[in-house]
């Protein structure tokens, strides 16, 4: 623990810069010294935590964990699995991996604003637009060529997203309105406005279900080719690898581009920005595009992949933009963290479905149980000091919270300074 | 001195280890009832580690802490003002939205019938502030009065806890000239009045001015502790930074040739829409520097952020070697050949938790070299920075280092290094050295001239009277937005200051 240490020292020694620093500086500057150590151990604190409310309720955690464990499918890893349990795990990480892949995709939708020091909580809205317009285009165009359709599909929801997301970055950059209060804002609109194409006589309403509100399906030729599993029983499809892929591209766009360079310059300290000669505001919308891009393939994917229809039941309770806000958190904002958080949450959501549940145990409390731990994780980082002070044996811990500013989730209000 | 009472604080062998680090190292150091007592040192010598442990902020490995000759444990910043410990941080701790009085009250808030009584409270700061001549006014709110004025603010709000013994973080580092003058003025008053004074600093005129005894720190351990008759500021720079100084920029005659820099009938306002430069007219000349000088707040902020694109002005013209870049911005300033090294280096130079090799690349990142079809060249940040910090001397880390980890000086070197090494035909330096120590501020002087000589055209805003006369080759002054006046760098002090107060007397007879 001598890197933390030195990192509580080097701030406590050099006291003329805490004035100066951002939030989004700050966080920074804990994520590149804590490392993984912190986001491990906020999931393990999360995991006891939900562990002591189902001794609580009077079961056993430890079963449960194991039940939900083995809901994932993460034990088709183990040689020793087999037979008819290995078809079931099989199936079970398909699932995983299916949620994962959206799941990494709104992640870094929420990590590429927050590195420049935005806080992006319209991926639930961008998410949504690019699931209209991928349902329609995948439904459209019956005739034309399975990889152009697939192509045209993924590229036209991931501008849809973009379009979208860059809303609320022209209105930041033109206004300085808060990217908070524009973009729940916008989740709502677009909510709406998936509800208003396929309801009951909406617009784009499947004309062969007159009386159910969802879309029409996707063609075949526009679903995704599923590699692993069979496609009848929702195995798992190509998404996976367009959103790894895309986690590259992330990486390389923040570290070896022009344009994260500008966009950590500004996340981290608009005004060294300014000065250097950054244009603030177009490096605002430039972010939020790319942001809304990543939802909306997100989008895509999902409805290309397995989804291949959109219930307007499904838009109005769908929760995947907060999942991405807690995968960012817990993925520090890199790509390889926001894989692993990924993969995380993919892992709950499949884990304590309905199908999975051991009936020894109470379903709906495993079902909560994915909300609580979210919830703790994503308390936990946003107070990561409090887990940091854990690690150093709660020395200081007086002296640390009142030098440090409160910045919940690390969202550098950029804007405002 | 003054063996016959015990000291009113004492500190003994005191040690304190980060990790590795050794902050303090068996450091003594001692001040009596009616004594300024300065602590000396560099950036990061462990003057701030030394009063952390001090108030209570760090413990200390090993050594005590006696007040009035009793031993005692300070575990909290609350015990330490229990036992008539105050401090004045450099940083003020005032809350903005609340008057002067209501700051001062904080915490220990007269009551009467369990509400606060202000009128108490006014007049207890009233007493306090004509005692010692620190002129507030106690209804003002925070946020409306001068950076002076928050400093005696918080002197008051010590000596409304009784504060006995009384701590100042580089009390200086904020303050104009004048303010300077009179914050030595209330020292001397609190002095008077038997207080005990620990005075912070790294100006080494200012602590021959106002200490007692002196005691030098360096890298973290006591050098030596003088007293201040026979000390000079060269005997002090020896001892602070360990060799001989040269406190007086050495530097042959400049050969100024055409105005690179030409500012014409420039007009900006500030952005609560105040003229601020007005009509204001300049040259400097490749091979020249020209000093702005100054009372912080007549308008060099906005001329600086106009000549450098960060603000447009309202009229007239800013041309670098004849094209006019008035109100285009940052990045027309920049390829026009205009380097800025910005007054804040944290708020404004660096990027903290960027790398060197980042933050060097801030000016020129745009640029063939360092970047194509949209795509950084990392390769030749790497070097770049490489060559760089061996070049400027920067120490604490290579260009993998985060900023946010080295010292002030050495902060201040990486900025001052990316904007000589743009190849500005214009370069301007806004308080270049504020906040270093005299090894750093003579390097910075050095690379200026050393600017000049290879043909740019420096100007140097400053609000240090040291660095005003030492380095250029001619001074103007402004006053409220306008030069009012230009002197050879031999003008007196007296001349400058009369300039910069708006007094008109002598300025035409020693105009160049």
């Amino acid at each position: 623990m001598s890197q933390l240490e030195d990192e509580l020292n080097a701030e406590a020694t050099e006291s003329e810069g805490a004035a100066a620093r951002s939030p989004a500086a700050l966080t920074a500057f804990r994520r590149g010294l804590s490392g993984v150590t912190v986001p491990i151990l906020t999931t393990v604190i999360a995991f006891i935590a939900g562990g002591l409310i189902v001794l609580a309720t009077g079961h056993n955690p430890l079963s449960t964990y194991s039940s939900i464990f083995n809901g994932t499918g993460f034990n088709w890893l183990f040689p020793w699995v087999g037979g008819a349990a290995r078809a079931t795990a099989a199936g079970n990480l398909q699932q995983t991996l299916i949620q994962t892949t959206a799941l990494i995709l709104v992640g870094l939708a929420v990590a590429f604003a927050f590195r420049a020091g935005m806080f992006n909580i319209g991926g639930q809205g961008q998410y949504t637009v690019g699931a209209i317009v991928a349902v329609w285009v995948g439904s459209s165009f019956a005739g034309m060529p399975a990889v152009l359709h697939i192509a045209f599909a993924i590229v036209a929801a991931g501008l849809a997203g973009a379009a979208w997301a860059g809303i609320a970055g022209v209105l930041k950059a033109l206004t300085g309105a808060n990217e908070v209060i524009s973009t729940i804002m916008l989740n709502w609109i677009a909510i709406w406005l998936g509800v208003y194409c396929f309801q009951l006589g909406g617009p784009l309403q499947n004309p062969s279900m007159p009386s159910t509100p969802v879309s029409s399906n996707v063609v075949a030729g526009a679903k995704l080719p599923v590699f692993w599993g069979s496609a009848a029983l929702q195995g798992l499809d190509v998404g996976i690898f367009i959103a790894l892929a895309l986690a590259v591209v992330f990486a390389l766009l923040i570290k070896r581009t022009r344009l994260g360079y500008e966009a950590r310059t500004v996340g981290f300290n608009p005004e060294a920005a300014r000065y250097a000669g950054i244009n603030v505001g177009r490096t605002w919308i430039r972010v939020m595009l790319i942001c809304g891009a990543f939802a909306g393939v997100a989008a895509s994917l999902d409805i290309l992949g397995w989804k291949f229809s959109l219930f307007t039941n499904d838009i109005q309770t769908s929760q995947i933009g907060f999942y991405g806000i807690a995968v960012a958190l817990l993925g520090r904002n890199t790509a390889g963290g926001t894989v692993a958080a990924a993969l995380l949450f993919g892992g709950l959501l499949t884990g304590t479905s309905d199908r999975n549940i051991n009936l020894s145990i109470d379903p709906t409390l495993v079902q909560y149980l994915t909300f609580m731990i979210e919830g703790i994780i994503v308390l936990l980082v946003s107070t990561d000091v409090i887990t940091l002070r854990l690690l150093k044996g709660g020395q200081r811990i007086g002296v640390a919270l009142g030098r440090r500013p409160r910045d919940v989730a690390g969202a550098g209000r950029g804007g405002g300074s | 001195m003054a063996q016959s009472t015990p000291p009113a604080l004492a500190l003994k062998e005191i040690t304190k280890k980060f990790g590795s680090v050794v902050a303090n190292d068996r450091v003594d150091f001692d001040v009596v009832p009616g004594e300024v007592h300065a602590l000396l040192g560099e950036n990061g010598a462990g003057k701030s580690t030394l009063m952390s442990v001090l108030y209570g902020l760090y413990k200390p490995d090993a050594g005590e802490i006696l007040i009035d000759g009793k031993t005692v444990e300070i575990e909290s910043p609350a015990s330490a003002i229990a036992l008539g410990i105050g401090m004045v941080h450099q940083h003020f701790m005032l809350v903005p939205v609340m008057t002067v009085a209501e700051n001062i009250v904080l915490g220990q808030e007269p009551t009467r019938r369990w509400r606060l009584d202000l009128k108490a409270a006014r007049a207890r700061v009233r007493e306090l502030s004509d005692r010692y001549g620190l002129a507030v006014d106690p209804d003002a709110r925070i946020e409306n009065v001068t950076v002076g004025a928050q400093q005696r603010v918080e002197i008051l709000k010590a000596l409304y806890r009784d504060a006995r013994i009384l701590v100042l973080d580089e009390p200086t580092a904020v303050l104009t000239a004048q303010e300077v003058r009179e914050l030595i003025t209330v020292i001397n008053r609190l002095k008077e009045d038997g207080r005990a004074i620990v005075f912070i600093s790294h100006k080494l005129g200012e602590v021959l001015q106002v200490a007692d005894r002196i005691t030098v720190l360096r890298r973290g351990k006591k050098v030596d502790t003088v007293p201040r008759a026979g000390a000079t500021e060269l005997s002090l720079a020896r001892l602070v930074v360990g060799r001989d100084v040269m406190l007086s920029a050495e530097k042959p005659a400049g050969r100024p040739g055409e105005a690179l820099l030409d500012v014409r009938d420039l007009h900006v306002r500030d952005d609560r829409d105040l003229e601020k430069v007005s009509g204001l007219s300049l040259a400097v000349r490749a091979g020249e520097i020209v000093a702005l000088a100054g009372v912080d707040g007549n308008g060099q902020q906005e001329l600086v952020d106009a000549i450098t694109g960060m603000r447009a002005p309202r009229s007239g013209a800013v041309a670098i070697d004849g094209q006019d870049i008035a109100g285009k911005g940052v990045r027309a300033a920049t390829e026009a050949g205009v380097a800025h090294i910005a007054e804040d280096r944290q708020l404004r130079g660096l990027v903290l938790p960027f790398t060197l090799a980042e933050n060097l690349a801030l000016r020129e990142y745009r640029s063939p070299e360092f970047s194509g079809h949209g795509w950084l060249r990392l390769g030749h940040m790497q070097q770049r920075a490489e060559k760089l910090l061996a070049e400027f001397d920067v120490r604490g880390g290579g260009a993998e280092a985060y900023a946010a980890a080295l010292s002030g000086g050495n902060q201040q070197k990486v900025a001052v290094a990316r904007e000589i090494a743009s190849n500005p035909k214009v370069l301007v330096a806004h308080q270049p050295t504020r906040g270093l120590d005299v090894g750093a501020i003579e390097f910075v002087h050095r690379r200026l001239i050393a600017e000049r000589d290879k043909g740019r055209a420096v100007l140097l805003v400053s609000l240090e009277y040291e660095e005003v006369k030492a380095l250029p080759d001619r001074i103007l002054v402004i006053y409220e937005g306008e030069i009012v006046g230009e002197f050879p760098p031999e003008a007196s002090e007296e001349q400058l200051g009369v300039a910069m107060t708006g007094g008109k007397t002598e300025r035409t007879e020693v105009a160049l």
